[in-house]
């Protein structure tokens, strides 16, 4: 459990996101309210096709919904356009994804380093940071290896290091652990919470994993693309907004 | 990015290899079929190329090409003479003959008959012998290809007799002419002894070759002639143009140049194009992956970019460099392709081609990667 700031990062009220035309039309997201803050890690939890996929790509700046207010960092999402969603994602998030998505060709500095990389630094000065970052992350000896060198916990670091290099305000991760054994898991949830401590920046993970709850600060149970409730680490429950 | 790009491009090196294949397959292709079709046409207008003295051709009117000569009286030559502006004017024979060794051997050959007194006409670079042998009796020239033929494995040289019609001829010298396109084998003799060779009947000036006077165009001087004498009269480059646009228009030669170059870069685009569209689908989630951490997609257009000018350069300079091998070395082994050698143009042709090629492909394979959705990366 972090310690939240109280200022929020994302506040989603009333989305409302489909899919299809005609009678094929699926309504995933039916006027979903969603928040977080930060300096906390707020997970999103739900049975598969609920719409935690599609909700935190809306709130992520990839997908625009069809309805509602998704307020990201004080910026509203649904005023931008294609090129600048693509350069709020750049300055402000970080992606972790399940299958880490790595570039096979690069190695793990470099693959670390693509965010700043995009930014334009030097490929030189990106990837001195990237080499920090992973040294942070325990990969210190690992810098120079290819993805396919690392195991699944290792593959997950260097997303984690990608994710982080820049310094983003906000960390969305889907599944981060559902590749990954237990310990590992713990260790990559234990990096995750350092990194929205240490960053000041909120951090949202969508999971079905129920090992790794104790490390949220909360939850938000979704179904049916609409959330349920929320749960504190406490265990206190709240009525979804 | 481009480093980015280029290190996914040669992460994959099957791929790579079979992009890089595919331009310098097509560039070899196409490079050497337009080189060889573009020699072929050089052929067409050798003649006219070796008769370096003359800026002016009088024929009859009736003649398409230096290859198809027909007949002038005698008493033409001194009615061009007689035309303002020309500097001066002699006869030039050109016909076919069989040719036989004493060995028994037995070729075609053009033979050109020049003026006896001036010797106006013979290509002036001899590899053996001079010009002043002609003046030898029964003296004839024969071109390196065509000696080779006559006398496989032998060393050029002069002294040896010919056959022609019945007729004796010797071998005074070898001159250095470009061959020819009807025939491998020429063979250059004094005007008199070529019509003894040859009994081709009365009338049997095929060409009257002239010169400008200093100061006046050939061009003018050449309209002259032709509206006081009823000849056909040409400038060398007109006569060298008329006879490459026979050759393109009355042989198949342009039609299956053409198909080798088309099929050349239609395999090209299939090779490329297939090979890239392959490599990015496969690399499909990692595109993904760059939209949604924030790569624009003008930032991945011209990353995709970077890989296929990567890709065009290196196979562009592959079959560039094996083509100019081959131009390089063959032709000096080959009396077949003797005188072909890849042209700059042909070069910068190719280089346009190979762009197409590479743009096109990349085209085809970018709308994947343009309309990829970056919320694929979230769905597993």
């Amino acid at each position: 459990m972090t310690t939240a700031t109280d200022t929020l990062a994302v506040r989603c009220t009333g989305i409302h996101k489909s899919f299809g035309e005609g009678e094929a039309r699926v309504h995933v997201l039916r006027g979903t309210d969603f928040d977080a803050r930060t300096g906390e890690m707020t997970f999103l939890v739900g049975p598969s096709g609920c719409g935690k996929t599609t909700l935190i790509s809306v709130l992520g700046a990839i997908l625009s919904c069809d309805d509602g207010e998704v307020d990201v960092l004080g910026h509203d999402l649904r005023a931008l356009s294609s090129g600048k969603l693509a350069d709020f994602r750049l300055a402000n998030l970080g992606f972790i994804f399940q299958q880490f998505n790595l570039l096979p060709a690069l190695s793990a500095t470099e693959n670390a380093s693509i965010p700043l990389v995009a930014r334009g630094e030097s490929v030189k000065a990106a990837e001195t940071s990237a080499r920090e970052m992973l040294e942070s992350l325990g990969m210190g000896d690992q810098v120079h290896k290819m993805p396919a060198q690392l195991s699944g916990g290792q593959q997950q670091r260097v997303a984690i290091a990608r994710a982080l290099v820049h310094s983003p305000r906000i960390l969305i991760c889907d599944e981060p652990t559902a590749s990954l054994d237990a310990a590992t898991g713990n260790t990559v949830m234990g990096l995750l919470r350092d990194a929205a401590l240490a960053g000041d920046r909120s951090v949202i993970i969508v999971t079905h994993d129920n090992r790794i709850f104790d490390f949220a600060d909360r939850i938000h149970h979704m179904a049916d693309g609409v959330i349920t409730h929320i749960e504190s680490p406490d265990s206190s429950r709240e009525d979804a907004p | 990015m481009y480093r980015v790009a280029l290190r996914m491009l040669l992460g994959d090196k099957t791929k790579c290899l079979g992009l890089v294949f595919g331009v310098a397959f097509s560039t070899l292709l196409v490079c050497q079929q337009m080189s060889i079709f573009f020699g072929l046409l050089g052929r067409a207008s050798s003649v006219v190329n070796d008769v370096r003295e003359a800026d002016i051709w009088v024929m009859d009117p009736s003649v398409k090409t230096i290859d198809v000569p027909y007949p002038l009286r005698a008493l033409e030559l001194p009615r061009v003479r007689g035309v303002e502006g020309v500097a001066w004017a002699v006869p030039f024979f050109k016909a076919t003959v069989q040719v036989r060794t004493h060995q028994g051997m037995l070729e075609n050959a053009i033979i050109l008959g020049i003026d006896d007194a001036s010797l106006v006409g013979v290509p002036d670079a001899f590899v053996v012998g001079s010009i002043d042998d002609l003046a030898e009796p029964d003296a004839i020239a024969v071109n390196p290809a065509g000696f080779r033929l006559l006398f496989p494995g032998e060393e050029l040289d002069v002294g040896r007799e010919l056959e022609l019609n019945d007729s004796r001829a010797k071998i005074v010298a070898i001159v250095d002419a470009a061959p020819a396109f009807a025939a491998n084998l020429t063979i250059y003799t004094r005007y008199s002894l070529a019509t003894q060779y040859t009994n081709n009947g009365r009338n049997q000036l095929s060409f009257i070759l002239a010169k400008s006077a200093d100061g006046t165009p050939p061009e003018v001087v050449a309209e002259r002639i032709a509206a006081r004498t009823g000849l056909k009269s040409v400038t060398s480059q007109q006569l060298r143009r008329e006879s490459i646009m026979y050759v393109l228009a009355n042989t198949g030669i342009p039609v299956s140049f053409g198909t080798v170059v088309i099929l050349g870069a239609i395999i090209g685009v299939a090779i490329v194009g297939l090979t890239f569209n392959q490599f990015v689908m496969e690399n499909i989630k990692q595109y993904a992956a760059l939209k949604a951490i924030g790569v624009r997609n003008v930032k991945l257009l011209f990353m995709t970019l970077g890989q296929a000018a990567f890709v065009g350069v290196i196979g562009y300079g592959i079959g560039l460099g094996i083509a100019a091998l081959f131009f390089s070395t063959v032709p000096k082994k080959s009396d077949a392709l003797r005188g072909f050698y890849l042209l700059p143009e042909v070069a910068v042709g190719v280089a346009i081609l190979a762009a197409v090629i590479v743009i096109l492909s990349t085209l085809i394979s970018m709308r994947r990667v343009l309309t990829v959705d970056p919320a694929t990366v979230f769905r597993g």
